[in-house]
This record gives structure tokens, sequence and C-alpha cells, in this order.
């Protein structure tokens, strides 16, 4: 396989920016976790790093996303350098995405603590846990196939996507039952609620990453297709 | 793989078809069993490296190669509804001319006036008529988007036009003559921005009544215009597609290679 331009500035162009996308993908991967540990540890330090961190996500996005229309502009890129750059142009768009589900999460944990929720009213945080370390490892595996554009690592993440939804289903059945066993728990509860439902956005954004990752290497758009037959669309 | 496979909305009725064609300069074969459809009211841009054989082949659909001694055509370019095969010998090469009509990397306004360029063919083809060339001439003048910018001096030589005028002008003169195939050898490469983008214009708004073959280097430019790409190299046809196809994911490496600057 012929790897390399005849333009060399072009190669390393297409390098870098991959580069970087890899590298916002691993800060919002960080951010995410740092959301969750701020809220299982109830640490209000840990939850404005997060918001700290989204800036520079923000940041970031912008800049990749200025640096794409040059190399549109310059390049008139084609076929496989084409496909890279729009599915660039996706990634970013989902991993700021992701970034602002952690820094929803982040002020979550702020007002929380502002309320004067903590550690004894016994909610189910660990279960929280959980969730988002199963949407961060899908991140991270998303990203990993992004990296090495391994189209089996990407289809292994929407197959996983589903764990997410039930997990956030059982959640929801579960902080339903502390509300009704003590009310007192009801506003926390609907804030928990709402960093479950983060969390799970979270999977959908490594879902969406995955789908950008098979139409770079088969061209194809998997959009809306079950696993199983995104599968048989690859074959 | 099924999932880039995407077919026209409806299917392009055939207007030619090269089969097996095989081209020889002497002993040089430059051509290599090239079987590739084109298309009716289509716009099909043939591409590849220098010396892959895209303007040899291109001058195998008017026979332009009878003009040098020691050139061979083997295989068949069958012109549809009527299936004759240009190439045959028994076919007179100047009905072919007429109906494959061909325009040229540079403009060649021949040093008559614009009036009497345009209507060049139809004289050759022993159209008296008076009213009839006046009526062809504006009438090709217009399909060509030149009849505003000449109208009022029809009778001046056409090497007074700019270059990008004298393309429009040799691009009129070989639609005068109601040609069923238009071949493009390059037709931009002399022309500056703006004068290209006349001329991409003026293919796109003329398919309706010609089907079209174009050679061009300018990749961009292939992506622009044309409805199906061919890609050759070294005398062979290596993928013919869909141009939206071929530019987003091309089912050959070699191509996707050649397309996105990889060659070497």
């Amino acid at each position: 396989m012929t790897e390399k331009h005849l333009s060399t500035q072009f190669d390393a162009e297409l390098t870098d920016i991959s580069a970087r996308v890899l590298e916002m993908g691993g800060l919002v991967e960080s951010q995410v976790a740092q959301a969750v540990y701020a809220l299982t540890t109830f640490s209000g330090d840990v939850a404005t790093q997060v918001l700290e961190q989204e800036q520079r996500v923000n940041a970031m996005e912008v800049e990749i996303d200025r640096d794409l229309s040059t190399i549109i502009a310059r390049r008139q890129p084609t076929a496989r350098d084409l496909r890279l750059l729009i599915a660039v142009s996706k990634t970013i768009g989902n991993l700021e995405r992701i970034g602002d589900e952690a820094a929803r999460i982040g002020r979550t944990v702020q007002r929380l603590l502002n309320a004067g929720v903590s550690s004894r009213m016994r909610l189910p945080v660990a279960d929280l846990q959980f969730e988002s370390e199963l949407a961060t490892r899908q991140l991270r595996k998303v990203l990993d196939a992004f990296a090495r554009l391994d189209v089996e690592a990407a289809l292994e993440v929407l197959k996983q996507d589903d764990q997410i939804d039930r997990e956030f289903d059982g959640l929801m059945r579960k902080l339903i039952t502390y509300m009704m066993e003590d009310p007192r728990t009801i506003s926390a509860s609907i804030d928990l609620v709402f960093v479950a439902k983060a969390i799970e956005r979270v999977g959908d954004h490594a879902k969406n990453l995955a789908e950008v990752i098979i139409y770079i290497v088969k061209g194809a758009d998997v959009r809306h297709n079950t696993p199983e037959a995104v599968a048989s669309m690859m074959r | 793989m099924t999932a880039t496979l995407t077919l026209p909305e409806r299917p392009p009725t055939l207007k030619a078809e090269s089969k097996n064609l095989d081209f020889y300069y002497g002993s040089f074969r430059a051509l290599k069993s090239v079987t590739m459809p084109v298309y009716e009211h289509k716009v099909t841009a043939l591409i590849g490296p220098s010396g892959c054989g895209k303007s040899t082949y291109l001058r195998c659909y008017n026979r332009m190669h009878d003009l040098y001694p020691g050139n061979r055509y083997e295989g068949s370019i069958d012109l549809h509804p009527d299936q004759v095969n240009v190439l045959h010998p028994s076919v007179d090469p100047i009905e072919v001319r007429m109906r494959v009509s061909m325009v040229f990397q540079k403009p060649n306004p021949f040093p008559k006036s614009i009036f009497e360029n345009v209507v060049y063919g139809l004289r050759v083809r022993g159209e008296k008529s008076r009213s009839f060339l006046e009526d062809k001439v504006e009438s090709a003048l217009k399909d060509a988007a030149l009849w505003d910018e000449v109208k009022d001096r029809l009778d001046e030589v056409a090497v007074n036009l700019s270059g990008g005028q004298q393309q429009r002008l040799c691009i009129a003169r070989s639609l005068a003559t109601d040609p069923e195939i238009l071949l493009f050898d390059e037709p931009t490469s002399a022309l500056d921005p703006i004068a290209t983008g006349s001329i991409e214009e003026l293919i796109s708004a003329i398919k309706n009544q010609v089907t079209i073959l174009i050679v061009t280097h300018n990749m961009q430019q292939a992506a622009r215009v044309s409805d199906f790409v061919a890609y050759m190299y070294l005398g062979e046809l290596i993928e013919f597609g869909e141009t939206r196809e071929i530019f987003m994911k091309p089912k050959r490496r070699e191509t996707e290679d050649y397309i996105t600057g990889r060659f070497g």
C-alpha cells in the first residue's frame, strides 16, 4: 500500500490533525472520569477542575476546525483523505459534546455540595461510577480504534453500547426506589438522574465515533443500523 | 462490498461502447483491451497520468489516428442505437466525424470569420441555404454561450477573439453539425480560471443534447463536470464508475492512490 502522498507537507498535515484529535479525545476521556470521581467523592475542587478543562476542549475544537478548513481549501482532498477529514470534523463535534456532558456532571456536583448533600445521604453513586466506567471504557476503545483505523474494534464498540443503556435503565429503577422510600432524597436523586443520562450520552457519542471510523475505512454510512446490520454491511 | 454500491436513480442509456479495444502506434501497444461504456447525455471523464492512453482512447472515437500511417485498431467501438462499429474499415471516417466531433486543448479557429468558422462543417456537408446556415450559427453560438458577445460582429476574423471565446467558438463549430458525441481533449488547459469556469458551465448546459467524453489532467475538473469517471493507467482501464463513487470511495486501490495524490 502506498501510504505517502507526493506532497510530504500534506502527509504532515493529516498526521498532525489526527494526532490532535486523539489528544482532544484523551482530554475528554479524563474529563469524564474526573467528573464522576468528583461525584463519588463529593469533591468541589475536582468539579471545578473539570469545568476549567472544558474551556481547553472547546478551544481545541475551534482550532482543529480551523485547520480542517485550511487543509480542505488548500489540498482539495478526495477519497480516503476526504473521508478522514469529514470524519475528523464529526469526531471533534462528538468529543466536544462529551466534554459538555462532563461539565454538566461537574456543575451538578457543585450544586449538590451547595445544597448540603454529602456521602452521609447514601445515594447510589457507586452504580453511577460503574455506568461511567463502561462509558469511558467505550470511549477509550473507540479512540484506540480511531488511532489504528480498526473497524473490528469499532464494531465491538457498537455492539457494547446497549450494555450502558441497560445499566442506565437499572439506575433509573434504583433511583425511583430511593425517592419513594425517602422523599428527602428526591431533589438529589433527580440530579443523579441527569448525571446518569449524561453518562449514557457519553456512550452514545462513543458509538457515533465508532460509526465514523467505519466510514473512514469502508466508505459506508452505517448510521441508524443495528450492530448486526452494520456487521453484514461491512462484509 | 454492497454498502458502497450506489446506482444512479435512472439507469442511463448506452450511447457507445468500446469492446476489447487495442490500439497500436506501430508496434507499441498504447491501449490494452479497453472495454468501457459511454452513457447518453452524460459526461464521462478520462483521467490518469501522462502516457496512460486517455487521449489515445479519445481519438479512437472519431478515427483521428487514421491520419497517421502505422496506427492500428483492434476491437470495436459501437455507436448506439444503430450499433455501428466506427472502427470498421468499411465505415467512412468523415461520416464518423460528423457524428463524433472533437474540441482540442488549444483553441484552433480557422483563419476565417466567426460565421464561417461555425458553418464550416455544414458547408463541407453541402449545406447552401443562407437562412438555414444563419439559424444554425445563432443556435450553435447560443448553445456555446457566445452569441451575446459576438452577434454584432459575426464577420470579424475569429482569431481576434480571446482564448476563452475562441474555445467556445470551437465548441459552437462542433455543435453546428449536431454531433451525437463531443470529445474534449483537455479543453481548458490553455485557459484562465474564469474562461475555464465558463467552459465547464457550458459542458453542463450542452449535455442535454450531446454525449460528452472529456480528457482532463485536472482532477477537480473531472469531479466538477463529469457523471462518470474512467481511470486509466499504462493503456489499461483500471476503474470505471460514477464520479461520486470514484471521488469518495473508489473500488480499486490504484485509483484511490492516484486521485489522492499518492501516485509515485
